[in-house]
């Protein structure tokens, strides 16, 4: 059935744009807490954990994300966990956000001068202490433009979840434009919303950007 | 009931993986090629006197790099013939990766370029170096030098990127691999033997640009 582009098919996008939203959300959320501890581990005293987020970071920077969704998603299934297709795509941009925010902010730890974990020893504190107090909240403020620019990168990643099937913005606008024949107007338009969502992020990351060299 | 892993079919099908591991390297190294070249015209025509030509090539540059490199490639999928332009898929793909490579080239480009110190450009035309061989020389290779980290970061990026080309039908792995694993069933052997496929590649990229880098940009600065 064919139909031209109109209200309904704009208000199907947008029912697209609010699963693109939901799953850049919770990647960035989940993906922000397993990054602080893929940043801590990056960074500890012990070799082994080093390298073993090492590993971590590089298999992720190293291959494609949409082989990291289907490995995900198919691999899921082997170890018999039947999981929805949502859950899967969630659970791979969850773990790749991990690497990618862990290496963001493993720069911004190795960043601080080495005197900060050195005084906080001295003093007695506690390693949790010593992250929470003093270390963490310097790095994740040198790291927010950075962070924000991943935020782009993360967006603009989940359109890889139309692969899978999912039906998130890009899906919609795949299926759309099937049905109005209208494939350069439809993907004009996701790319609009797309553009709409994506760059006022990216001009964010850029203000606090000029904001930290200028207070360099 | 449990699900026996079996990489034979894998094996079978290894010729086919290697020549998409091929296919995969020539459309990122073609990418990479039309991405240099729009970046260095792009510095040019974003440092331009003419105010809409600046604007034209700013505007490209966010727009690509604020959406999605698939709803790129599908927009050019279908925006291409539109124009009279009848490509195959595979030449549809270096286009787009190397838009979207260009736009990312342009900005890191622009950075090397206004590291260079004015007094420097001035003292090669001094020495009676003709304009050309200034900017070759002096302009250039210094540029290149200090962006050449983040260049070929990008340029891992857009060899990984290229696997989204397999939704224009391009030949490369990740659409080889899609038809293996249709024909087979085994997506989870497939997939997981071409990540790792990928990953052999980005570090060989790895390996080789920073082999280029011992041999071209080792000499002293001052």
């Amino acid at each position: 059935m064919t139909s031209v582009f109109g209200p309904k098919e704009l208000v199907f996008l947008l029912s697209g744009l609010k699963w693109t939203i939901l799953l850049s959300a919770i990647a960035f959320t989940g993906g922000g807490i397993a990054g602080l501890l893929v940043a801590v581990g990056r960074t500890a005293e012990r070799a082994w954990l080093r390298r073993a987020m090492i590993l971590y970071i590089g298999v992720f920077q190293g291959t494609p994300l949409l082989m990291q969704l289907f490995v995900v998603y198919y691999g899921l299934g082997l170890l018999g966990i039947q999981v929805p297709a949502w859950a899967a795509v969630t659970i791979a941009f969850t773990l790749n956000a991990s690497a990618f925010l862990g290496d963001i902010w493993r720069g911004a730890i190795q960043a601080l001068p080495r005197g900060q974990t050195e005084a906080a020893i001295a003093l007695g504190l506690p390693l949790s202490s010593r992250l929470r107090d003093i270390i963490l909240p310097q790095a994740l403020r040198i790291a927010q433009p950075a962070t924000v620019g991943y935020a782009v990168q993360l967006i603009k990643g989940t359109s890889l979840a139309a692969i899978v099937g999912f039906i998130e913005l890009a899906r919609a606008g795949q299926i759309v434009s099937s049905q109005t024949f209208a494939p350069i107007l439809v993907f004009a338009v996701v790319g609009a919303i797309y553009f709409a969502l994506c760059w006022p992020l990216s001009l964010y990351s850029a203000r606090l950007e000029a904001k930290f060299a200028a207070a360099r | 009931m449990g699900y026996e892993l079996d990489f034979s079919v894998v094996w079978e099908h290894l010729p086919e993986l290697l020549w998409g591991c091929l296919g995969t390297l020539g459309l990122a190294l073609s990418g990479m090629t039309l991405a240099m070249i729009i970046g260095v015209l792009g510095v040019f025509a974003r440092g331009s006197n003419m105010a809409w030509l600046r604007r034209l090539v700013i505007a490209f540059i966010e727009v690509i790099r604020n959406t999605p490199f698939l709803v790129q490639i599908f927009f050019l999928y279908f925006a291409l013939p539109s124009m009279g332009l009848k490509l195959n898929p595979t030449v549809t793909a270096i286009i787009a990766l190397g838009l979207n490579g260009g736009a990312y080239a342009i900005e890191i480009i622009r950075g090397g370029v206004q590291s260079i110190h004015k007094g420097q450009v001035e003292a090669g035309l001094a020495l009676g170096l003709h304009k050309t061989q200034v900017f070759r020389l002096i302009v250039l290779k210094p540029a290149i030098r200090a962006i050449y980290p983040s260049l070929t970061g990008q340029f891992i990026m857009l060899t990984l990127t290229s696997s989204i080309c397999t939704s224009v039908a391009a030949y490369e792995l990740t659409s080889v691999a899609q038809r293996i694993e249709s024909d087979t069933f085994r997506s989870f052997e497939v997939y997981f033997t071409v990540t790792l496929m990928y990953l052999a590649i980005s570090w060989m990229l790895m390996t080789a640009f920073a082999a280029i880098s011992r041999q071209y940009f080792s000499y002293p600065t001052r």
